[in-house]
C-alpha cells in the first residue's frame, strides 16, 4: 500500500478527520491543491465513535423528501451528510440509517462518513498525532507523532470535544458528560446536572425512565422562545415539560452553583438563585457536569490564536482564519468562532454538520483564491436570467437557507457582463470593497420571520433591502420578480 | 495561557459594577464574547440589525461616512443608540486593536436592561455625560 500523505511540506495541511476536516480535504483534491489530511484518529469520525453518549443526534436527515437523494435541493432534508459535486457521492446517511430513531444514530452518521471517504477516495493519515506548532518564515510547522508537516496554511478541524469542566470548586469530583454511565445504572438514584445546555438535556432525558428525581442548575434561565427554532427542542421535551408541570420528577432551576462537596451517601450541592433571591442546598447521590466542551488548540494560544468563551472557541474572522493568527484556518465546529453579522441576534449554524459543510466549501475557495492563485469559475448570466436566478437561489439554496443571515449569493457587474461569484460570507459582501454587485441572503427576523434580503453594491456603497415575507417562502412567484428587478435595475443598467 | 475568565472580565467592567456574582454568571452564560481583529468591522452604519456591545479588552475606532469621531475602550459600550431609536447603527465601529466585546443581541437589549434596572441607571449616566459633553463643547 502507498504511505499516505507522508511528513513533508504541503500547500496546505489539514489536521482532522471530522465532518469538517473531510470536508474540507474533499474540496481541496477536487481543486487539485497539494495537501494533506492527517488524523489522531484511527479511522473517519472519531467523535461520533464515542458521542453523543446516548446514540441519537439531534439533526434530521429525512430519507423520504420531495427530491431526490443527490440533489442540491435534498440537502435541505439531510442536515447530516457531506456535501459533493457528484450526485452519487452525495446524501451519504439517509442510504445508511436504520430508521430506529426519527434521527440518524452516531454509529450510522459514523459510518456515513466512512463511505463518504471511499466514495470520493479521500486520503487521509490516520493515526499521526499533532502535537506541537511553531512558525518559520512564511511556513507553519507541525511537530506530529509521524514527524513535520510545513505549509503556508493549515486547517484545524478538531472539533469542539474536549470535555471542558466549568471552574466551580468540587465539580471536578463530579462524572463529566462523556463518563456518563449507562442509563439503567442511575436506577432509583437522585441526579443533580450541572448546566442546562443540549448535552445536559440529553442525560436528562436519558436518565429520566431510570433516575428517582433529576436536578438541572444552571445560572442562565431557559429561553422556551428560542428552544423553539431550535433542534435541540428533540432533547428539551421531556425533562422540560415534567418541570413545566410542576417538578415532580424533574427541576430546572436559575443558579449558580457555589460548590460540590462528597457526603458520606453522595454528594452536597450549594447554588445561589440568579433569576430569584435566596440559597439552596441538594443533597444527592450523583453529580454530573454537563457544561461542555473546548476546542483542542494546544499550543496555539501562543502562535497568537484568541480566543472567546472562557478560551474555549477560538476568535475567527468571516473566512475562519484566526483574528491574530495569520494562515491559521478552522473547519467544523469551531466556525462557531465566527459568528458573521449576527443580525437580529439570529447565529448561523457552524456548530453542526449542515452549517459547516458549506463554511468548508467556501475556506477550500477562499484558500484557493488566496494562497495559490486558483480563480473560482465565475459563468456569466445574461441579463434577463439574472433576477429568475437569484429568486432561485433564495427560494432553494440549502446554503442561504441552513446559513441565514451568514452566507449569500452574489452577483458581480463585470465588464465582461454579469457574472455569477457564488456563495461567500454576507459579512464579506458587505465589508470588502468590490465591483458593483448584488447578493441576496435568506433572513430571520426576531419574532421569527422568515424573509428574503437583497444587498445591492454600488461604487462600494452598500443598501440592504429586505422583501416581503411569504407564507410558502415562494419567492419565483410575479410580485418577487417586480420587486427584485427593481433594485437591480442599477446593476443592469448599461450591461 | 491562562485566561482571565468571563465573569472576572465583567466584575471588572464598570457598566456590571452593581451586579452580584450570581447576576454576573447569568449574564456571562447568557450572551457571547465576540473578539474581533484589528481592523474589523463591528458594526456598519446604516445595516440594519444590530445589538448592544460592550468592550472587555482593547479599543475601536468610531467613523461616520468614512471620518473618525471617536474612540473607544474597555467598559464603553456601542450600539445601544440604534436600539433605543429602533433604526440602522449612525457610525460604523472598527476595532483598532484585537477587541473583546460582549454581545447583546438587538431582541434580547430591551429585556436585559428591565431585568438589570442598576445595569440601564448607569448607562443613562453614561448618556447624559455624552450629552452633556456634546452641549459644553457646543456653548
Amino acid at each position: 500500500m502507498a504511505v499516505v500523505a507522508p511528513p513533508g511540506r504541503y500547500g496546505v495541511v489539514v489536521v482532522g478527520s471530522g465532518p469538517g476536516g473531510l470536508q474540507t480535504g474533499y474540496g481541496l483534491a477536487r481543486l487539485g491543491i497539494d495537501h494533506a489530511v492527517i488524523s489522531a484518529d484511527e479511522g473517519p469520525g472519531g467523535m461520533f465513535r464515542r458521542l453523543p453518549i446516548f446514540e441519537r443526534l439531534i439533526s434530521w436527515t429525512k430519507p423520504e423528501a420531495p427530491h431526490a437523494p443527490g440533489t442540491r435541493e435534498y440537502e435541505l432534508y439531510d442536515h447530516n451528510s457531506l456535501v459533493a459535486d457528484e450526485p452519487h457521492w452525495q446524501a451519504c446517511v439517509p442510504e445508511l440509517m436504520d430508521r430506529t430513531y426519527d434521527v440518524p444514530s452516531r454509529a450510522e452518521m459514523a459510518a456515513a462518513l466512512e463511505s463518504f471517504v471511499g466514495r470520493t477516495e479521500l486520503l487521509v493519515r490516520y493515526g499521526c498525532r499533532w502535537e506541537a506548532t511553531r512558525r518559520e518564515g512564511d511556513d507553519l510547522v507541525l511537530e506530529t507523532s509521524d514527524g513535520e508537516y510545513r505549509a503556508r496554511a493549515v486547517v484545524f478541524a478538531l472539533g469542539v470535544t474536549t470535555p471542558w469542566t466549568a471552574p466551580i470548586p468540587g465539580l471536578e469530583q463530579a462524572t463529566h458528560y462523556v463518563d456518563v454511565r449507562p442509563a439503567r445504572e442511575y436506577k432509583g438514584r437522585s441526579v443533580f446536572i450541572v448546566g442546562k445546555r443540549n448535552s445536559a438535556f440529553e442525560i436528562a432525558n436519558s436518565l429520566l425512565p431510570w433516575a428517582s428525581r433529576i436536578v438541572l442548575a444552571s445560572p442562565r434561565p431557559i429561553r422556551t422562545d428560542v428552544l423553539g427554532h431550535s433542534p435541540l427542542r428533540t432533547r428539551y421535551l421531556q425533562p422540560l415539560d415534567e418541570h413545566v408541570r410542576g417538578g415532580f420528577g424533574t427541576s430546572i432551576v436559575d443558579a449558580s452553583i457555589e460548590r460540590v462537596e462528597r457526603t458520606a451517601n453522595g454528594f452536597r450541592v450549594d447554588a445561589r438563585g440568579t433569576s430569584w433571591d435566596g440559597q439552596l442546598a441538594f443533597d444527592v447521590d450523583e453529580v454530573i457536569a454537563a457544561t461542555g466542551f473546548r476546542t483542542p488548540l494546544l499550543d496555539l494560544p501562543e502562535l497568537g490564536v484568541a480566543t472567546v468563551a472562557d478560551g474555549r472557541i477560538p476568535a475567527l474572522t468571516a473566512f475562519w482564519e484566526s483574528v491574530a493568527a495569520p494562515a491559521v484556518y478552522f473547519a467544523g465546529n469551531a466556525t462557531q468562532g465566527s459568528p458573521g453579522l449576527r443580525k437580529q441576534g439570529l447565529s448561523p449554524s457552524n456548530s453542526a454538520v449542515n452549517g459547516f459543510r458549506y463554511n468548508a466549501r467556501v475556506l477550500v475557495r477562499h484558500l484557493a483564491e488566496k494562497h495559490f492563485g486558483i480563480e473560482p469559475e465565475r459563468p456569466l448570466i445574461p441579463p434577463d436570467e439574472l433576477v429568475p436566478h437569484l429568486l432561485r437561489e433564495l427560494a432553494r439554496a440549502p446554503e442561504l437557507w441552513i446559513q441565514k443571515g451568514y452566507l449569500c449569493r452574489i452577483v458581480n457587474r463585470t465588464d465582461d457582463g454579469l457574472s455569477d461569484d457564488g456563495i461567500l460570507p454576507l459579512q464579506v459582501f458587505v465589508d470588502e470593497p468590490g465591483p458593483d454587485a448584488v447578493a441576496v441572503a435568506v433572513e430571520m427576523a426576531a419574532d421569527g420571520t422568515i424573509y428574503p434580503a437583497v444587498y445591492v453594491r454600488e461604487r462600494n456603497r452598500i443598501s440592504e433591502r429586505p422583501l416581503d415575507p411569504h407564507p410558502l417562502h415562494d419567492y419565483e412567484s410575479e410580485p418577487y420578480r417586480r420587486a427584485l428587478s427593481q433594485l437591480v435595475g442599477p446593476l443592469l443598467g448599461s450591461t | 495561557m491562562e485566561v482571565a475568565s468571563l465573569v472576572d472580565t465583567l466584575a471588572q467592567t464598570s457598566l456590571f459594577a452593581d451586579l452580584t456574582r450570581p447576576q454576573l454568571e447569568a449574564v456571562a452564560h447568557e450572551f457571547d464574547e465576540e473578539a474581533f481583529g484589528e481592523g474589523q468591522k463591528v458594526l456598519r452604519q446604516g445595516l440594519s440589525g444590530s445589538g448592544l456591545y460592550v468592550i472587555l479588552d482593547g479599543s475601536a475606532v468610531v467613523t461616520r461616512d468614512g471620518e473618525e469621531i471617536a474612540r473607544l475602550g474597555r467598559g464603553d459600550f456601542f450600539g445601544e443608540i440604534s436600539i433605543l431609536t429602533d433604526g440602522p447603527p449612525t457610525s460604523d465601529i472598527v476595532a483598532a486593536t484585537l477587541l473583546r466585546c460582549l454581545v447583546i443581541p438587538r431582541p434580547d437589549v430591551e429585556r436585559f436592561l428591565l431585568e438589570r434596572p442598576h445595569v440601564m441607571l448607569r448607562m443613562l449616566r453614561s448618556e447624559a455625560n455624552r450629552l452633556r459633553g456634546m452641549l459644553e463643547w457646543r456653548s
